[in-house]
């Protein structure tokens, strides 16, 4: 029992605990509900930031789980709890240490219900953190279905519009994806004889004789991961439990959740499958670009401020997809940092664009306008995360597009024998970013500038609490952007393993 | 001949008698609850002590007591102990016949309890009729139009699939002339057979076999009975109809077909490429027949019916896969417990509800979330555990029951049973959405008597215990079934 092998379990089990108490203060006690919130989710960012800290980055330690922790759970099964993290998970682990503090913050202003509504926000937080964090299949599954439940409560209960539709969408989707996914897990398991993610993908799944082919277990297991991501055509769920979720949720679902099929990608699909993954690398890159191209273009003509960043997400995921499945070493570490990237962007333009919905009682972009002399506080913050977003230099979605493409075009993915099909898919996708400035920069316009209108005046600008959480999230896109070494260095050493798999 | 042996089924029907005698006497009814209460703990304790003990058998090999009876010894005194729990309110609904009402209980239980113990066609029948009369009566029990309906469709039609099963164990009698499970193995054995169409008898009497013991277990096409038994009976009856009546019917299908029709190995696949269908129609027929109900029972029921799916799926593991089977055994047994603490939950969390609102439509449910929040809490944690989202007891016994199909290379049956619990998922959910998104219909908090709220707390509690720390209970499921007696 030392800091390096319970830290882990106190950051996902804290926001727990927090839940477990928050249930049992009385609802008419909301300020005090609030703290406690604030406190069971600042200690695990704290004590996540020392992790980051302590984080060893030298490259002797690529591949090795740090801060592991491993206990016998059911032994009949061969299940473990095993949490550690690694160069890929760190970061993500981080970010949703972050976003659970900050949403806490981003719903100072919950008044409905709040004893539940903090009490299912933190096992939320829990469950992302213990997704990222598992090194476990069973426990990695359990984790990830866990979170369904907050979510559908949180999304049905404080949402709007037609929530509950939303909602139990959210749900089946997910559902649907989760049960592929655990055909995919029993298949890989009776195949290897065992759920630790270190041994399956150290032995490498050739060395097992197969209940089922490869290529089955690769399918059955990324379905559930691209429900999640989302990749076309399973986004559909996606702009709808956006729309309707409260803006917290809508933080958590871009800024994390997301995360969590990207995630799983690296580190189940691609490195335990990394032959098959080359093999159908040419299908998804293609999806990839489907993904960005599409989604772009139906984000052009969303009228609600939501709906939009909601479409902007799935071309922005594209992205992570194309970076993944382009396999090589600077498109894998630009994906990963695409997704922390994203995370954050997308988590202060959700947040905003929540501010100008709850301070002006008004979503449809077409009735807004003009703002900017209203509420000049917000309309610089909502700037400064719109060009983040348009991979501005100097934000790191900048960096990390930068790096997602760079790798993307010297991708030796082989179709038909030549690399000429991902040169040619990049210099697609790279549309996508023009498409990005297009949609954003139109957004802008339509909403803060223009001549202002009087049924705004009096609105409320941000207020100072707001004005605080905007400032982290700008200072981290700025601090990455301009120094995104402390975050390649440790995604490359989880990254490097992998492409010593994949050859690359 | 060793009474110890039945020691348990003997306490039990002690107290069945007590319980009668006492209702002539004593005024304050409950007594009677606590009576019956004690005999039940008392058959667990007598059944912890044998627990220790090899496999005998006893009756001249009638009855066996071995680690796999042993483990359904075990499980039918607390699931009837947690009706018997949840009655302690219900019962105000019948003022006289309350101690009737104990003594099938435990008098049901007994059945159960011997059935599990059977190792010979003829034990099993009068066991199976033991349980059946008891049910008969139990579900007629509220006099009411819809109650009395139920109960004689239960009676005509249990005293159908009574007739074919006695049917079919006629047809295996006549073909190995033995009535002992391990005999009739062996006969089977014996006779050399290459393959269905050399022993055609043999072949309907299995097939009457799987006729008679899935109505009991409530398995597609034998479940019509069920929604209406289900939804007339009194709600507690309705639990222990679909929990320990349908363990009860596994037990003595896992029993038979473990022992009796193994081998030849041609016998086994046969056998078990019709539970095989049978659970991949029946969970898809219960899911999507349940979607429209809007009667909370009558949603159970078709709930129940894809449950009995997914233990199906099991058995049929168990026969595709004779060389593996004591996974297949176990992670059946395993579902049975989970199944159990969960579906009890549910209804007993449905009695307390409908207790109080008088009505079992799930429109009346209306804003639970408010009116009753400890009681809508353990119904959505008993729904989510239907559904098989952890960390639940529901999840762990799909995933182990799922693990050891595909173990099994039946993957294409594990793949209709996890759509099928996508379908679920919707209208569980369903529920769930009524009760805490909803308005209040009324105004005014729901209560619930002590009894109702420690049943329904024992039940969650297993829930949550089966669904983190599984590790004990697949033990004792793979003790039981590893230490069959033979």
């Amino acid at each position: 029992m030392n800091f390096n092998n319970t830290v882990l379990s106190l950051i996902i089990f804290l926001p727990m605990m927090g839940a477990l108490i928050i249930a049992c203060i009385s609802n008419s006690r909301a300020k005090l509900i609030k703290y406690v919130a604030a406190l069971f989710t600042l200690i695990p960012l704290i004590l996540g930031v020392i992790v980051f800290i302590k984080f060893d980055r030298s490259a002797a330690m690529a591949g090795v789980m740090q801060f592991d922790a491993n206990l016998s759970w059911i032994p009949l099964i061969k299940a473990y709890y095993h949490v550690g993290l690694d160069g890929i998970s760190m970061p993500l682990f981080l970010l949703m240490d972050l976003l659970g503090f900050l949403v806490v913050l981003i719903s100072w202003k919950i008044d409905l219900r709040p004893r539940e509504y903090f009490a299912w926000l933190l096992l939320l937080e829990a469950s992302i953190l213990g997704v990222f964090a598992s090194l476990d299949i069973l426990l990695f599954f359990i984790f990830w279905e866990i979170e369904v439940i907050p979510m559908f409560f949180l999304i049905s209960i404080w949402g709007a519009g037609r929530k509950e539709y939303s909602a139990l969408k959210y749900v089946l989707y997910t559902l649907f994806g989760s049960a592929m996914m655990l055909a995919g897990i029993l298949c890989l398991y009776f195949t290897t004889g065992s759920l630790s993610m270190v041994d399956i993908m150290h032995n490498g799944i050739g060395s097992y004789v197969s209940v089922v082919p490869t290529a089955l277990m690769f399918f059955l297991l990324i379905g559930g991961f691209a429900v999640k991501l989302p990749v076309f055509p399973f986004h559909t769920w996606l702009p709808d439990a956006h729309t309707d979720a409260p803006t917290a949720v809508s933080v958590v679902l871009a800024g994390a959740l997301l995360k969590m099929g990207g995630y799983g990608m690296i580190r189940i699909c691609v490195s335990f499958f990394p032959a098959v993954a080359r093999q159908y690398a040419p299908l998804f890159i293609a999806l990839a670009v489907v993904n960005i191209i599409y989604g772009a273009a139906v984000t052009l003509k969303q009228t609600d401020i939501k709906r939009l960043i909601a479409y902007s997400s799935v071309s922005h995921m594209g992205f992570v997809l194309l970076g993944i499945f382009a396999l090589t070493q600077v498109s894998m570490v630009g994906a990963t940092m695409q997704m922390v990237s994203h995370g954050l962007i997308t988590g202060l333009l959700f947040a905003t664009a929540g501010l100008v919905m709850h301070n002006t009682h008004e979503r449809d972009i077409a009735k807004l306008g003009g703002l900017a002399r209203q509420i000049p506080m917000i309309t610089v913050i909502f700037t400064i995360a719109g060009l983040g977003a348009m991979g501005v230099p100097g934000t790191s979605g900048f960096i990390a597009e930068f790096m997602t493409f760079l790798g993307s075009f010297q991708s030796n993915v082989l179709f038909h024998g030549s690399t000429l099909f991902a040169h040619v898919f990049t210099v697609i996708a790279i549309l996508g970013i023009l498409m990005g400035a297009g949609y954003i920069l139109w957004l802008l316009q339509r909403v803060f500038y223009g001549p202002p209108q009087d049924k705004f005046n009096g609105v409320h600008d941000a207020d100072k609490l707001e004005r605080v959480y905007s400032a982290i999230f700008i200072i981290l896109i700025f601090t990455i952007g301009l120094d995104p070494s402390i975050l390649t260095n440790i995604i490359k050493t989880g990254i490097s393993p992998i492409i010593h798999l994949i050859g690359g | 001949m060793n009474l110890q042996l039945i020691a348990p089924e003997i306490s039990l029907l002690v107290t069945a008698v007590v319980v009668i005698l006492l209702d002539l006497f004593v005024q304050r009814k409950s007594l009677l609850a606590v009576v019956s209460l004690a005999g039940l703990a008392v058959a667990f304790g007598f059944t912890c002590y044998l627990w220790g003990g090899d496999a005998q058998t006893t009756f001249a090999n009638m009855l066996i007591s071995d680690k796999f009876a042993l483990f359904f010894k075990l499980l039918f005194p607390v699931m009837a102990g947690l009706v018997v729990l949840a009655s302690t309110d219900y019962v105000s609904k019948f003022k006289e016949f309350q101690g009737e009402y104990y003594a099938l209980v435990l008098l049901s239980t007994i059945g159960m309890m011997l059935i599990a113990a059977a190792a010979d066609l003829i034990t099993i029948f009068v066991a199976l009729e033991l349980i059946s009369i008891s049910f008969y009566a139990l579900v007629g029990f509220l006099k009411d139009a819809k109650s009395s309906e139920a109960s004689l469709k239960y009676l005509l039609l249990g005293a159908i699939a009574s007739a074919i099963l006695l049917y079919g164990m006629a047809f295996v009698f006549g073909f190995t002339g033995k009535t002992q499970l391990g005999d009739i193995s062996q006969a089977i054995q014996h006779l050399g057979l290459t393959g269905a169409s050399a022993a055609p008898g043999l072949m309907l009497g299995l097939v009457l076999l799987i006729v008679g013991f899935g109505f009991k277990i409530a398995a597609f096409p034998f479940q019509m009975w069920v929604p209406d038994v289900y939804e007339g009976a009194p709600t507690p009856i309705t639990a222990f109809l679909s929990v320990a009546s349908k363990a009860a019917g596994f037990a003595v299908i896992l029993r038979i077909f473990y022992s009796a029709f193994l081998f030849p190995s041609w016998l086994s696949q046969d056998w078990g490429m019709i539970f095989a269908v049978l659970a991949a129609i029946g969970m898809t027929v219960g899911n999507i027949v349940a979607i429209p109900q809007t009667n909370i029972k009558r949603m159970l029921a078709y709930s129940s019916i894809a449950q009995a799916g997914y233990l199906i799926l099991g058995i049929a593991t168990m026969g595709l896969a004779p060389a593996m089977i004591h996974s297949g055994q176990s992670s059946v047994l395993f579902f049975l417990a989970g199944y159990a603490v969960t579906n009890l939950g549910a209804f007993i969390a449905v009695i307390a509800l409908s207790n109080k609102v008088g009505s079992d439509r799930i429109s009346d449910y209306d804003g639970m979330g408010k009116r009753a929040p400890m009681i809508s809490l353990a119904l959505t944690l008993c729904l989510i555990s239907l559904t098989g989202i952890p960390p639940t007891a529901g999840f762990m016994a799909k995933f182990y029951i799922f693990s050891s199909a595909v173990q099994h290379d039946l993957l294409w049956l594990v793949f209709i049973a996890v759509l099928n619990s996508v379908i679920s998922a919707y209208y569980y959910l369903r529920v769930v959405k009524v009760m805490w998104f909803n308005e209040p219909k009324f105004e005014g908090k729901v209560d619930s008597s002590f009894a109702l709220r420690l049943a329904l707390g024992l039940s969650c509690a297993g829930v949550i215990i089966l669904g983190v720390l599984p590790n004990y209970g697949i033990k004792l499921a793979e003790m039981a079934a590893k230490m069959f007696g033979f």
